[in-house]
């Protein structure tokens, strides 16, 4: 893939982030090209999620530059924001589903604020993007009634609702069981493959990065930045760095 | 309104090419091309299934469709229905769509809707069977509580002294920035008000009893009470009713720590302690917006605390403060006792908070009659 090399629907530049005098991390530089799986690693209190939070747009980078589909946050408002949101889905770490509404319900939200779909179409629409994560027959239940497993893959369904061309996913594997997770996995690998969806996943469950991961950076805490980039197999098997030599073998430092 | 369409004109309006409707040799040919996205699909919603009607015998036919999403998908699997025949498109990529979206609806499994019928007789059972529980739960936790405040008197030292230290800070000291305020406020408004009747009379003189019985022995502790039931009784909801959907309350328990002598007694002994201070701001700040009006009516700070010292008694004082700590255990064990008997997920905390809230003040009036009776029998 790498040798054809599709265009960048992610482009990082030089990002920083701190807060206060805190550096969480900088001099980020990446890209991330259409139809892979690119995996933000790393331990506990990294960045990861807070990467990912500057590359939906939830927050502006301390310093450097950040396109997503060619847009840079910080250029959009009202409409154009609107459309480039659409074009992104986001699963949050525990589902982040609305209380107040059943699953279906939650998943039809943004096809309701994003399109003129009548009731019938939301409903089918929710219904088969249930389905498809393994939550076919739960549709009318309540976030406060299912397990949280069933909660994260319930936010990988809203995440899909409007068929984005970019899913990101904040620890979409973690504490879900083996099987559930590698259902998961498959999931992504094959909407990644048949759909050309862009992913990018924050993790650090190392069998879903072994599995599903084109392409990774790992970021460390005391480096204050990234610390590897590539194929997570290739770093497994020949990275020098102490850190990721640690990470892959699951060794203590 | 069944539109059949005769064979060989196109069904529907002939400008929109995306959808055409056909019957041919008794079947209904549905007929899509071009990309069907979400937009196209919402605009021709409403069109293509006028055109199928009830009709059972249809075949969708999709083999011209160049792009298709769940919207597209959404609108030919909604007019297939169980029985179509299909033409899939040709294009791979929306074929592959139209698997998806089919293969997830495969998954779906109709769950049988429960039965809502409307049984009055069992509906009021339920309901009383449920305040009765609920009642229960309530002399239980009441018990407890009092049990363990019991259990601690010999041995003090089991107490988290530093957990009481941090909540008489952010119950008491916290809030005389808020009672400083309110008391000069309600002082002043007080005053002015009555100033004008009493005018009437030549009365002005009286204005300083009259402020100064109502604040020591009502409202100073009502008032008091009032800002403790909104600033701190829904604290204490909200912070228990969180702990415990973090099963951080379970996680004590296991520990073999006693969730009510950790979390409960600690923070109701403390919004008892603060009472009578938060009370006696109250009072002495209400005094002294009085004072300023009295000032503006041409009074002096010394005939203003002397009628004060002639009027009010140390027992006026002290039975305001008094009633004041009762006030405080109450909106403390309101607030912990919503906290802990919160349901799960976030809406349920703001339930806990609002429940402390309503109930201490409900609580806080409720005693207030109570020390009204009992203050006038004594003769007090």
């Amino acid at each position: 893939m790498a040798e054809d090399r599709p265009e960048a629907v992610i482009e990082a530049r030089d990002v920083a982030m701190r807060f206060g005098s805190r550096t969480i991390f900088k001099d980020v530089t990446f890209d991330v090209r259409r139809g892979e799986i690119f995996v933000i690693l790393g331990g506990s209190g990294c960045g990861k999620s807070t990467l990912l939070k500057l590359l939906i747009g939830l927050m502006p980078p301390s310093a450097g530059e950040i396109a997503v589909l060619d847009e840079e946050w910080s250029d959009l408002e009202g409409e154009a924001r609107r459309a480039l949101l659409r074009r992104i889905g986001v699963m949050w770490q525990s589902g982040a589903l609305l209380g107040s509404l059943t699953l279906s319900e939650n998943v039809e939200l943004p096809i309701e604020a994003h399109s003129r779909l009548p009731e019938a179409a939301r409903a089918l629409i929710a219904s088969a993007k249930l389905g498809l994560v393994g939550l076919g027959d739960a549709g009318d239940r309540l976030p406060s009634e299912i397990s949280g497993g069933m909660l994260k893959r319930a936010g990988i369904a809203r995440a899909m609702a409007l068929d984005p061309e970019i899913l990101f996913l904040d620890e979409p594997s973690a504490g879900l069981d083996p099987i559930t997770s590698a259902g998961l996995d498959q999931l992504i690998v094959s909407l990644a493959r048949e759909t050309g969806t862009t992913f990018v996943v924050v993790t650090h469950e190392l069998q879903s990065i072994l599995a599903i991961g084109d392409r990774c950076i790992m970021l460390d805490k005391d480096a204050q930045g990234m610390i590897a980039e590539g194929d997570p197999k290739k770093l497994r098997d020949e990275s020098e760095h102490p850190t990721v030599r640690a990470f892959f073998r699951r060794e203590a430092m | 309104m069944k539109p059949v369409p005769s064979p060989a004109e196109p069904a529907a309006s002939p400008a929109r090419e995306a959808f055409s409707a056909q019957t041919r040799e008794g079947r209904l040919h549905l007929r899509f091309s071009g990309p069907l996205e979400r937009d196209v699909a919402a605009r021709l919603w409403e069109e293509a299934h006028r055109a199928r009607g009830a009709t059972t015998a249809v075949t969708i036919d999709a083999g011209e469709v160049t792009a298709l999403d769940s919207g597209g998908a959404a609108l030919l699997a909604s007019l297939a229905g169980s029985e179509a025949e299909w033409i899939e498109p040709r294009d791979a990529m929306a074929r592959g769509s139209l698997e998806r979206f089919r293969n997830g609806l495969g998954m779906v499994k109709a769950r049988e809707a429960p039965p809502r019928k409307f049984r009055p007789i069992s509906a009021l059972g339920a309901y009383t069977l449920g305040r009765y529980e609920k009642f229960l739960e309530r002399a239980a936790f009441m018990g407890e509580t009092v049990l363990t405040a019991l259990s601690l008197l010999p041995r003090p030292w089991r107490l988290r002294w530093s957990e009481v230290l941090r909540h008489l800070d952010e119950a008491g000291t916290r809030a005389f920035p808020l009672c400083i305020l309110l008391g000069t406020l309600i002082g002043v408004i007080l005053a002015f008000q009555s100033s004008v009747p009493m005018r009437q009379f030549g009365a002005e003189i009286f204005i300083p009893q009259l402020v100064g019985i109502s604040l020591t022995r009502e409202l100073g502790p009502l008032l008091a009470g009032v800002i403790l039931a909104g600033r701190t009784g829904s604290a204490y909801a909200a912070e228990l009713g969180t702990m415990r959907v973090n099963e951080e309350v379970d996680a004590l328990k296991t520990m073999g720590l006693d969730p009510t002598a950790w979390l409960v007694v600690p923070r109701i002994l403390a919004s008892t302690l603060v009472m009578p201070a938060l009370s006696m701001v109250m009072n002495i700040t209400g005094l002294i917006g009085m004072g300023i009006v009295m000032a503006t009516l041409g009074y002096p700070p010394v005939a203003v605390l002397n009628q004060l010292g002639q009027w009010l008694s140390i027992g006026d004082l002290a039975g305001g403060l008094g009633k004041g700590a009762f006030f405080g255990l109450a909106i403390g064990y309101v607030g912990c006792r919503a906290g802990l008997s919160a349901g799960r997920g976030p809406r349920a905390v703001g339930d806990a908070a609002t429940g402390a809230v309503v109930g201490g003040i409900v609580a806080l009036v409720l005693l207030d009659g109570l020390f009204a009776v009992l203050f006038f029998r004594l003769g007090w």
